[in-house]
């Protein structure tokens, strides 16, 4: 008998409906990865299971636990379900724990909950479990905050709580998006570790197929609230039958065309660049430590260039970015864009700033959302000295909008009315309305699904073609930068180790971080060209 | 945690060093001769030489500062123009009412907003909860001297439980005085409840939508449990600032209810100063609210970081 059974779950909220006729199935043991984009509903058919639905959510159908159905317990039964036969693991570590409790209370708590033994004796538990998923006391103690411990070892103290009590189906709700690729590496095989060990079901939900195609034992494929195909990973990655799996796959691995790059002129200038930050005083009258976020960076972004950068959390590609965009001053070195310094005598150089633009990655956090997008993409106008008013003003706007695939009626509607694709499309027009001369893409595609993504990478191959474009594209997702540039740099702890023609770095890397990246990072099986979508 | 405390001592120290710099300069060196402000427009001019020397307005201001900071120091506030007493007394024999009046003001606010707030936020849209909003919407509405006076047509004229007004000291025991404090203690803690159980409600609301809340929830604790044991705590951050922002109203904002009740608390005395243009106690009553706040801040500034582990680590 199958560990979990889903049969026909149907959900509904309100008049929304939600899932449709679900069904699938874990074994014990058995790693189940359930992918599709946003809105498919994997994530509600893992709170389903988990019994923490919204409280105006409909279901019918069956969810089995070992031949139980959840679905018919009381609220108070499935407290007792939950954390000691499935656990669950979410995506946000940093947010996921109570930060003013320790994280030794915190995985105790699990065991209290559940089972009576005495506080001593569950925080002895939480020891030993705290060090079977890599936190070992003596560098670990207990009495850690979760503000002390980085956003791996968060996820750690949260698999800790979700594993306390070996239950027998695990979930994990992308357990490793916010996660750096060698991080991400080191959590997925500690999952699949405690999997066989315990001889748990792991439910894996991922929107990124990479993730768990080296991984999981069988994959589903959800679309709107329906499985649309599943199989076991090989057979389903080699003979693909829906459709929508097989769109899935190609923007998972689609590959942008961009054109040639012009012979190399220099246009933004880094030389020596160091910008540190003052720790506080260790001890009230110790001296005061200094970290050197971005540490005697020097590089060339040449005209009509497109120039990658890659590198973990924290490793100065932020720290860089405000510094050349002249959002801060550096301690030393020199930034200069066409020979001008983006920073002069204390002041951000505004006639450097009006040629730079920038697209964040939250879509919907960089824009105001009392104001029409009209509005929204002039903004960078108050750069200009003469900006365009009444007819060339609105003919400028329809121009942006066209150019990113957007109708120029668009200008009137707010923020809030367009889907997230669409939204960073009105983040590029806005980047694109002053033709500035650089744009710096920090995480700009990092947010969307796999087919927006895929959209707004052609999108800016585009715009490439007609216009000269050059740019910045940061990112910590290597194939998406793969695609994109025709330079990558690599950077580690505030230096750049490498740098070189994209292909080149990426087929032969020189530097051992570079090539660490490179081997954590997922990888999707290769499928010969008849199998291929 | 050393560090923190320290850190916050200094800054402290220096609130109040510059507290009394703008407080000594306002009130004697800005307007003028204090002594021909305290004697009005039609003094004689040897009267106002007198009052001047008796003041020690004569000497330096530099010294004058230092002497009065340094008498404070050591519980001298210096003596009462209109009532030639030692401003100290008169100080301690109101702080014996007021602050009393305002711990037992501010327990009653907490007493009434803390289990107020938390069963509407766990309760957030439901009846339960609009009750207890309307309420509390009333309860800041209502002008507290308005309903002081309810209260006294109620519980002193009618039931004759406690007398209208008056305070009748510490010296027979404890009880009397209580009786007389709880029903202004009352009238003054209800729209700060009021305020304190909004404040309470919204923020464990933030809290209840949190994502360590949703861990809770899977590790198999009810709704209520994870209320209890993992939202209220880190829900305390704004609750605190404004216990302590309430404190010290609730020290010297009490006037009008002070005298409502006949009670001869500080509010009171600070008026009557000011009537009567005694500066001296207007400067020491000033200065002695303004480090009770001061210590009060201090003092939830401490709270804080028992409260968040993440607080202890910055200075």
């Amino acid at each position: 008998m199958n560990l979990l059974s889903i049969q026909n779950l149907s959900l509904a909220i309100g008049t929304y409906d939600i899932l449709h006729d679900v069904s699938l199935e874990v074994a014990p043991g058995e790693i189940v990865a359930i992918t599709g984009e946003s809105g498919s509903g994997k994530s509600m058919t893992a709170l389903a299971t988990m019994g923490l639905l919204p409280a105006a959510a409909r279901t019918r159908g069956q969810i089995l636990l070992d031949g139980e159905d959840l679905l018919a317990l009381t609220e108070a039964q499935m407290c007792g379900v939950r954390g000691a036969r499935i656990g669950m693991v979410f995506q946000e570590p940093m947010t996921a724990l109570n930060p003013v409790m320790t994280i030794g209370t915190q995985v105790a708590e699990t065991i209290l909950q559940h089972e009576s033994v005495t506080r001593t004796e569950a925080l002895e538990r939480a020891r030993q479990v705290l060090a079977r998923v890599g936190l070992p006391e003596d560098r670990f103690p207990l009495t850690r905050y979760p503000h002390e411990l980085s956003g791996g070892q968060r996820q750690r103290v949260v698999i800790a709580m979700a594993i306390a009590l070996r239950p027998r189906l695990l979930i994990a709700d992308e357990p490793t998006t916010a996660l750096d690729v060698t991080t991400q590496a080191r959590i997925l095989d500690l999952l699949k570790d405690l999997t066989q060990d315990f001889g748990m079901g792991l439910m894996m939900i991922t929107h990124d197929l990479a993730v768990v195609s080296d991984m999981a034992n069988r994959i589903v494929v959800m679309q709107h609230g329906r499985v649309v195909e599943s199989g076991p990973t090989q057979q389903l990655f080699h003979a693909m039958q829906h459709p929508y799996t097989k769109a899935l796959f190609a923007a998972s691995t689609h590959r942008v065309d961009l054109p040639p790059a012009p012979p190399p002129v220099p246009l933004l200038k880094i030389e020596n660049v160091v910008r540190s930050y003052r720790q506080p005083r260790k001890g009230l009258f110790g001296p005061r430590t200094e970290t050197r976020a971005v540490d005697d960076v020097s590089f060339v972004l040449n005209k009509g260039e497109r120039l990658g950068l890659v590198g973990e959390s924290g490793c100065g590609k932020s720290t860089l970015t405000r510094a050349l965009l002249g959002l801060e001053p550096v301690q030393s070195g020199a930034i200069t864009l066409n020979g001008a310094p983006v920073w002069a005598e204390k002041h951000p150089n505004l006639a450097v700033r009006r040629q730079m633009q920038v697209v964040f990655q939250d879509p919907y956090g960089s824009f105001n959302p009392r104001h029409r997008v009209r509005r929204l993409i002039a903004e960078p106008f108050h750069l200009l000295e003469n900006p365009p008013r009444g007819e060339a003003r609105a003919a400028k706007i329809a121009e942006a909008l066209t150019a990113v695939g957007l109708k120029a009626t668009d200008a009137d509607r707010y923020i809030h009315e367009f889907s997230g694709g669409q939204r960073q499309r009105i983040a590029i027009a806005r980047a694109l309305i002053n033709d500035p001369a650089l744009i710096v893409f920090d995480e700009a595609v990092s947010a969307l699904d796999v087919s927006v993504r895929a959209q707004c990478l052609d999108l800016i191959a585009d715009l490439c073609r007609e216009r000269p474009l050059s740019y910045l594209f940061i990112s910590h997702d290597l194939s998406v930068v793969r695609g994109v540039t025709d330079r990558v740099m690599v950077m580690q702890a505030g230096k750049i180790v490498e740098q070189g023609p994209t292909e080149q770095v990426f087929t032969d890397p020189q530097h051992p971080y570079t090539r660490a990246l490179l081997a954590a990072a997922p990888k999707l099986p290769e499928v010969s060209p008849a199998d291929a979508p | 945690m050393i560090r923190y405390t320290v850190g916050r001592l200094v800054s402290l120290c220096l609130s109040l060093i510059v507290a009394s710099m703008v407080i000594f300069t306002v009130v004697e060196v800005v307007p003028g001769d204090p002594a021909a402000y305290m004697l009005g427009v039609n003094a004689r001019p040897d009267t106002v030489a007198a009052l001047r020397a008796e003041l020690g307005l004569d000497v330096p201001k530099i010294e004058r500062y230092l002497d009065w900071t340094a008498g404070m120091l050591q519980g001298d506030f210096g003596r009462s123009y209109t009532y030639r007493t030692p401003v100290s007394q008169m100080i301690l024999d109101r702080m014996v009412v007021s602050l009393p009046l305002a711990l037992l003001a501010l327990a009653l606010t907490v007493i009434i907003a803390f289990p107020a707030g938390i069963y509407a936020a766990s309760r957030r849209g439901k009846l339960g909860d609009a009750g207890v909003m309307g309420a509390t919407q009333l309860g800041v509405a209502v002008p507290n001297f308005w309903f002081a006076m309810i209260l006294v047509l109620v519980f002193a004229v009618h039931l004759r439980w406690v007398s209208a007004g008056g305070f009748p000291g510490w010296g027979n025991g404890i009880w009397p005085g209580i009786k007389a404090l709880i029903l202004p203690a009352v009238a003054l803690a209800l729209p700060q409840a009021a305020i304190l159980a909004r404040v309470m409600r919204s923020s464990l609301l933030d809290m209840l939508g949190e994502d360590f809340i949703r861990t809770a929830r899977a590790k198999g604790l009810s709704r209520r449990q994870a209320l209890w044991r993992h939202a209220i705590r880190n829900a305390l951050i704004p609750v605190l600032t404004i216990i302590g922002l309430q404190f010290s109203f609730l020290l010297a904002g009490g006037i009008v209810i002070e005298q409502i009740f006949y009670l001869p608390g500080l509010g009171r005395l600070i008026f009557q100063a000011i009537s009567a243009r005694d500066l001296i106690v207007v400067e020491s009553v000033v200065m002695l609210l303004v480090g009770l706040v001061i210590i009060v801040n201090f003092a939830v500034d401490l709270a804080y970081a028992l409260v968040d582990p993440r607080l202890r680590i910055r200075a």
